[in-house]
């Protein structure tokens, strides 16, 4: 499978009809490797014309503007907007809810408009427009699951139902963890607490959220965000070493499950 | 000529009262204008829309039904009740009784029946809403953010409202000329008592509320009760953006943009006085209103990851601190004409860095607060201040900072790797 970068389409002369923004998680990230991996499969299999920055993509800025570094972030949007300006991008896909919410939400005041869509609404639309099919017989079929919001996704964009809508397409059974959708526990790490140690307290917010997802006793825990990934991962293990409930991201589960 | 030296008297105490409201809201006014501007005016339609759903409809409210349809009650029982003091005030300034019985006729006994349901429903609303603060253990009421005079404030106000409803009813009790629904039941207390002391119980009653009303009233500019008024010019300029935005400064955005292109730099171009909220006055106006607007629920707290997980950052102490600050800087200006430095500022002395420091801007306090306070804009403001101007930042964040300037990712790996996983595939 080769993946194109945005320079070699464009020497070309061909235009993507969609940019997959990888992000720093996605690009350097063991862990979110394998979502990054999954989601451009899927991307391949579904016969989409797409390409990636490549070494031209850099952080869209959001951690430093959480942490409250705005020359930084502002730094980042001026040399992302260039870029993508630069290639006419009109539509993006992320794996990342953080790149989701600025590229959309945040870089339009900067000069950079796109129309941003997040993988979960990508498959989404996928599977709808029947451009990838679900096998009849995937190894999803019955298991349980339960779908973990990212803020980002959800309060931040009400973004709740794509990736439900994902998950119930594979015949799995749904449970809700305690607090969910607009009510859901933040899984620790926005906010730039990504890149710091938490603060002192009782418990640590991952393993507050890791609990909750254990309670629901499901086989699995879907997440749609590499950093809410890592952190109930990590939340997980505190309580079970054994690792009994795993924790995937959408685009890994869909990957398997479509020829 | 004792009912004209009443009428007097009472005329007086009505100037009074609303005089003092009107200095007070006003000085409130100043206060949160002592904000930076903010232009919250666009999209009109929008923002009344959010005026009839958010406040006058009561839409978050209803994220806990109970709680919601017990504050309805309240709500519904305050409005429609303070018709009644129209006659009341009516009454009390041309020296008559029940001025609206005989224009309203048969409908009068009608509305009063429904004033006295009313009344009485808020009394048992009142007691419920004791209980839950004082008796049962609920996080949010026992919570340490409400140690002190904000636990005796709400309590003082649910007391209020049980004597204000418990003296209109009984004043009521006392008119032997009507039978009303809910003070008729009182009428046996009353039992073997002659017309005068009928009178005097009545007229005394009818003082007390009236009074008590004017009290109250004045009470709310000091009082976290005040969301009654402010909760609907802030349902009105809430932000009408996805919460995930954090607003833009303009500013920076020109400074990078020079820094980039010279050549679209301005002659005369000057830098900003400074950069985020180190003070309240740094605030916008918005951040402000929200801060007098807060009515302490603690909704915010329990929904908080950093409260709910033993870390010091809670969002209503946020609010709180917010108002204490601007109301101290607003003394402080009343009583020297202009602010002399205290040697206090909202950051650090007020709000501290550790609170700050444990926000993970989830929004789960925005999405809860049902009178579109955010919490998380203060936040915010302050950490762009504690960076940009103290240079104050953990060290890993430091580290983060340097990896996103010279790697152009928060982590340290090569900026040539970015792109290495397609070779995997």
């Amino acid at each position: 499978m080769k993946v194109l970068t945005m320079a070699e389409m464009a020497a070309n002369g061909e235009q993507p009809e969609i940019l997959f923004w990888v992000g720093c998680a996605g690009s350097f990230d063991q862990r979110a490797q394998k979502i990054t991996k999954a989601f451009a499969t899927i991307l391949d299999k579904a016969g989409i014309r797409y390409a990636i920055l490549g070494k031209e993509e850099s952080c869209t800025g959001d951690p430093a503007r959480r942490a409250g570094n705005e020359f930084m972030f502002q730094m980042m949007a001026y040399q992302n907007i260039q870029i993508l300006n630069g290639y006419q991008i009109k539509k993006i896909v992320t794996t990342c809810p953080h790149c989701f919410n600025t590229l959309k939400n945040e870089y339009p005041a900067l000069g950079g408009n796109y129309d941003v869509i997040h993988h979960t609404q990508f498959l989404e639309e996928l599977i709808a427009s029947g451009k990838i099919k679900i096998l009849d017989s995937n190894e999803w079929k019955g298991k349980s699951i339960t779908y973990h919001d990212s803020c980002y996704l959800g309060r931040a964009n009400e973004i709740y139902e794509a990736p439900r809508k994902v998950l119930e397409s594979l015949d799995m059974e749904l449970r809700e963890m305690k607090r969910c959708k607009s009510k859901g526990l933040c899984c620790g790490a926005g906010g730039a607490q990504m890149f710091k140690e938490e603060e002192k307290g009782d418990k640590r917010v991952n393993t507050e959220r890791a609990d909750e997802a254990i309670e629901t006793k499901s086989d699995f825990v879907a997440s749609a965000c590499p950093f809410c990934n890592t952190m109930l991962t990590d939340g997980i293990k505190n309580r079970d070493e054994d690792m009994n409930t795993s924790v995937l991201d959408i685009a890994e589960i869909i990957e398997k499950a479509i020829q | 000529m004792m009912g004209l030296f009443s009428e007097i008297i009472f005329s007086l105490l009505t100037l009074l009262a609303f005089g003092i409201f009107i200095k007070n809201i006003n000085r409130i006014r100043r206060s949160i204008l002592l904000g930076k501007v903010a232009f919250l005016n666009d999209a009109p339609l929008q923002r009344w829309k959010n005026v009839f759903l958010l406040a006058l409809g009561q839409k978050k409210m209803f994220r806990n039904p109970i709680v919601a349809l017990l504050h309805l009650i309240i709500y519904i029982g305050f409005i429609i009740i303070n018709i009644e003091l129209i006659e009341i005030i009516l009454d009390g300034l041309m020296g008559t009784h029940r001025i609206l019985a005989q224009p309203l006729g048969n409908y009068y006994p009608l509305f009063i029946n429904c004033f006295e349901i009313l009344a009485f429903l808020v009394t048992i609303v009142c007691v419920v809403f004791l209980v839950r603060r004082n008796v049962l253990n609920i996080k949010r009421f026992i919570s340490k953010d409400l140690n002190g005079w904000p636990r005796t404030d709400a309590n003082y106000i649910l007391i209020a409202e049980i004597i204000l409803m418990s003296l209109f009813l009984l004043m009521n009790a006392t008119d032997t000329n009507y039978q009303f629904i809910i003070s008729s039941k009182m009428s046996p207390w009353l039992h073997g008592s002659t017309e005068d002391t009928l009178h005097l119980i009545e007229k005394t009653a009818w003082w007390l509320h009236i009074l008590g009303i004017y009290a109250f009233m004045n009470y709310l500019p000091y009082s976290k009760h005040l969301h009654i008024i402010l909760a609907f010019p802030n349902a009105y300029y809430a932000p009408l953006t996805p919460k995930g935005v954090m607003h833009n400064m303009p500013a920076i955005q020109n400074e990078v943009l020079y820094a980039m292109q010279p050549e679209l730099a301005p002659t005369n171009a000057t830098a900003p006085e400074s950069f985020g909220a180190k003070e309240a006055t740094e605030l916008s106006w918005k951040n402000l209103m929200d801060a007098y607007s807060c009515s302490e629920c603690g909704r915010c707290s329990t929904a908080c990851p950093a409260t709910s997980t033993g870390k010091l950052l809670s969002p209503r102490k946020i609010m709180m601190a917010t108002r204490d600050r601007i109301e101290s800087i607003s003394k402080n200006i009343q009583q020297n004409k202009q602010f002399i430095p205290d040697g206090k500022t909202l950051l650090h002395d007020y709000i501290s860095v550790e609170e700050l420091r444990a926000c993970t801007t989830c929004n789960a306090c925005v999405e809860e607060c049902p009178i579109s306070i955010s919490p998380l804009d203060i936040i915010m403001e302050l950490r762009r201040s504690l960076v940009m101007e103290q240079s104050n930042a953990p060290q890993e964040w430091n580290g983060m900072f340097s990896n996103i300037e010279n790697n152009f990712a928060p982590w340290k790996f090569a900026p040539d790797d970015r792109d290495a996983w397609t070779k995997q595939v």
